[in-house]
């Protein structure tokens, strides 16, 4: 509670003093080039999206997502300080300027990209809400859970989606509204609840991670329903076009690369390659990355050092991870998935 | 030349820029109008600042609907409420936990400050021990023990131990006890209590002044009991004598039914009076030290117990010392019970932080939850003052 007020108070003076102004296009970016550090606003910790190991380096999808960003401006995928914020800090911090990107599992939303003075530029996970239960209970299906106790998150869409899909169902719950992401897995695991609501990504992080001995990983399923669309998005404040069109191609360019079979591996092999789009997407070609406004070999540093998001995806969530999430739809759209990232060219 | 009255002194010409009443004058309204520069300055420089980042802004959201579930609510509360209403759940919510934290710790703390200063080595070195382990863990870590101590050591729903002939069922979901059916007579029977109220109240001047004339002690005790359980009950009997009851009943994931008291109203209670409590200790033992000690012997002389001296000759003379800090620990109470947010109790930080989030109308929020605790606190300090006036040592 401390923290956010503490980040809300800032937000307000923010807003008195006004630096935090949005006055000029290419602000931002000037900023993050003359501090030559990305400012990265990451979640309190997903297994798998973001979180920060044993040595403090942080990992995962989203941030991943962040290194290719500082990979395509400064040519280095390490130069990122990470801010972890909870869900209520993490739309002031970036309105106050306390940090250029918020990679935080936000969902994409009409209210967030347009009153609150945000962008959203792009989707790098397709989410939806689901509900994680103890086997013991004895329930197949979210229609079964009438009169349930739910344990949720406060102050997200997960807890109007929740509130929704009862109502509209027919439905009642008890929710049980916990600020801290351990204490809400702390109530839920305890029996508090009898079921955990989040976005099924998170669930998948929670069972493989935070399951208390002396219960394990298959005393818990998620169940089948999804019941929201949950497409989470990089953020980033409303008023820089050029910074927010290098967060947007940063990610494209992941899967551009994705789609034509570079990977960090082949990267300097594909340099030779014959291929007229693989040479435009390398800057072999040039004329992309001064479009942009960023170097030439810009994407070219994003594989090299992050991967493509193939790749990312299988090391942090996908079947090379605990977490062992399928593609679903976060498979290229070559693939059946959604994931489609428009032509660099 | 003889002393004229200070009033009639001539005043000296001087220039009006070394005249120093014109000098107060002139500095006092530079002064003022800074102020009201700077307040103008920030309030617009805040509204321009929230337009260009194209914010919204404004009051409009409380009539929208809210959306979202709250799972305590005194009052009639569904997601299809306004976020005012959510606002106000909270409100009440918070009210609740902190009247009844006020009454609870007053309790407690008097029982122990009392104790610490009882002659008995064990009783004194145990309330001592109480105030000190209190005194000296944050309350952050006292509620993070006793909400676990619930959701952790009780069974779930549909192991409950169930208690006096399976009508109250404890479990970590809280403790369901039955109460009786809505009925319209219940109205009548409150009426009937508050008449009670008064009537005790006036019997007890009334037999304070016989006493005081003729001697005679009056049992107001019983008769007030007798007046203020009697009074609705007979009204209750004269509406039919209204007896279905709600039982508790496991249905499902949990109990239907009855009533229930949550476990994160009762942690966040529980630490709330047990923390609170080793203050008030504190603070009525050092209101009776403050007191001569010819007054306890006194009472003694008088053949006294020592029951009777405390509660007759040394707690009303202490009251003077001890109601003023006492304000404070209630104002800490009431806005102590804000960490209620971590344990999930929902109380008004809750709501409105829920409202920030889903609105993103960070300013607006903040200054209605400043608003409600300002005017909570206030009315605690006014209502303390007047108190303190009344039982202040009259001079005459």
């Amino acid at each position: 509670m401390r923290n956010r007020f503490v980040a809300t108070a800032a937000g307000l003076v923010a807003a008195f003093l006004g630096f935090s102004g949005t006055a000029h296009a290419g602000k931002d970016l000037d900023a993050v080039k003359s501090r030559g550090t990305l400012n990265c606003g990451v979640g309190i910790g997903t297994a798998g999206f973001m979180l920060a190991d044993s040595q403090g380096k942080w990992k995962g999808l989203s941030v991943d997502v962040c290194r290719a960003v500082s990979a395509a401006i400064f040519g280095d995928s390490e130069k990122v300080r990470y801010v972890p914020l909870t869900s209520q800090q993490r739309f002031t911090a970036v309105q106050s300027s306390e940090v250029d990107i918020v990679m935080g599992n936000a969902t994409y939303t009409l209210t967030r990209d347009t009153a609150l003075g945000l962008d959203f530029t792009g989707v790098y996970y397709y989410d939806g809400q689901g509900f994680l239960v103890p086997k013991k209970l004895g329930v197949k299906n979210a229609k079964e859970l009438n009169g349930a106790t739910v344990c949720v998150a406060p102050g997200t869409t997960t807890e109007l989606n929740l509130a929704d899909y009862f109502r509209a169902n027919k439905m009642t719950f008890k929710p049980v509204v916990i600020e801290k992401v351990d204490e809400i897995r702390s109530a839920f695991f305890s029996g508090r609840c009898d079921v955990y609501t989040t976005d099924a990504s998170s669930l998948a992080a929670t069972r493989a991670a935070n399951v208390p001995p002396p219960q394990t990983f298959d005393d818990y399923m998620i169940l089948p329903e999804i019941i929201s669309k949950e497409p989470l998005g990089p953020v980033v404040r409303h008023g820089d076009n050029q910074f927010a069109d290098i967060v947007r191609w940063a990610l494209y360019a992941m899967l551009e690369a994705e789609e034509y079979g570079i990977t960090s591996k082949n990267v300097d092999e594909m340099l030779k390659s014959d291929n007229p789009a693989i040479k435009r997407i390398l800057g072999v070609t040039p004329g992309m990355g001064k479009a942009l406004g960023v170097d030439e070999k810009w994407v070219y540093n994003i594989v090299k050092q992050v991967g493509n998001y193939g790749e990312s995806f299988d090391r942090n969530v996908g079947m090379g991870s605990p977490l062992k999430i399928p593609r679903g739809q976060n498979a290229l759209w070559t693939q059946g998935g959604l994931q489609y990232a428009p032509p660099i060219r | 030349m003889a002393v004229e009255s200070l009033g009639s002194v001539p005043r000296v010409k001087v220039a009006p820029w070394n005249d120093p009443v014109i000098r107060g004058w002139v500095f006092q309204i530079v002064v003022v109008g800074l102020v009201g520069f700077l307040a103008w300055y920030l309030v617009s420089n805040t509204i321009e600042n929230l337009q260009r980042q194209k914010i919204a802004s404004g009051f409009h959201y409380l009539e929208r609907e809210a959306g979202f579930e709250i799972g305590d609510t005194m009052i009639e509360y569904s997601p299809a409420s306004t976020y005012a209403r959510a606002i106000w759940v909270g409100i009440l919510n918070t009210l609740r936990v902190a009247v009844l934290g006020i009454l609870l710790s007053t309790l407690l703390g008097t029982v122990i400050g009392v104790g610490r200063l009882s002659p008995n080595w064990l009783l004194s070195r145990i309330c001592g021990w109480y105030v000190e382990a209190f005194r000296n863990v944050p309350l952050l870590l006292w509620l993070f023990l006793f909400y676990k101590l619930i959701s952790e050591a009780f069974p779930g729903p549909r192991q409950a131990i169930s208690m006096l002939w399976n009508s109250v069922f404890l479990s970590n979901r809280g403790v369901y006890f039955p109460v009786p059916m809505a009925d319209p007579i219940h109205k009548w029977m409150g009426v009937a209590f508050l008449i009670g109220i008064a009537g005790t109240w006036m019997l007890a001047r009334w037999g304070r002044k016989r006493q005081e004339t003729t001697g005679q002690p009056f049992p107001i005790i019983s008769a007030g009991l007798g007046i203020l359980i009697g009074l609705p009950a007979l009204v209750w009997l004269a509406g039919g004598a209204p007896h279905h009851m709600s039982w508790p009943e496991l249905k499902g994931f949990n109990f239907t039914g009855g009533t229930v008291i949550q476990p994160e109203f009762t942690a966040l209670l529980v630490g709330l009076v047990l923390y609170t409590s080793a203050f008030v200790a504190e603070i009525v033992r050092s209101g009776i030290l403050a007191l001569h000690k010819g007054q306890s012997e006194a009472a003694a002389a008088l053949g006294l117990s020592r029951g009777q001296s405390m509660r007759l000759v040394l707690l009303p003379q202490a009251l003077r010392v001890i109601v003023p800090p006492m304000t404070s620990q209630y104002l800490n109470i009431t806005k102590n019970s804000s960490l209620a947010i971590a344990i999930g109790y929902p109380d008004l930080v809750a709501s409105i932080n829920v409202t920030i989030n889903q609105t993103g109308q960070a300013i607006e929020n903040i200054l209605i939850i400043m608003a409600a605790y300002l005017s909570v606190s206030l009315s605690i300090s006014a209502f303390m003052n007047w108190y303190n006036k009344r039982i202040a040592l009259r001079e005459r």
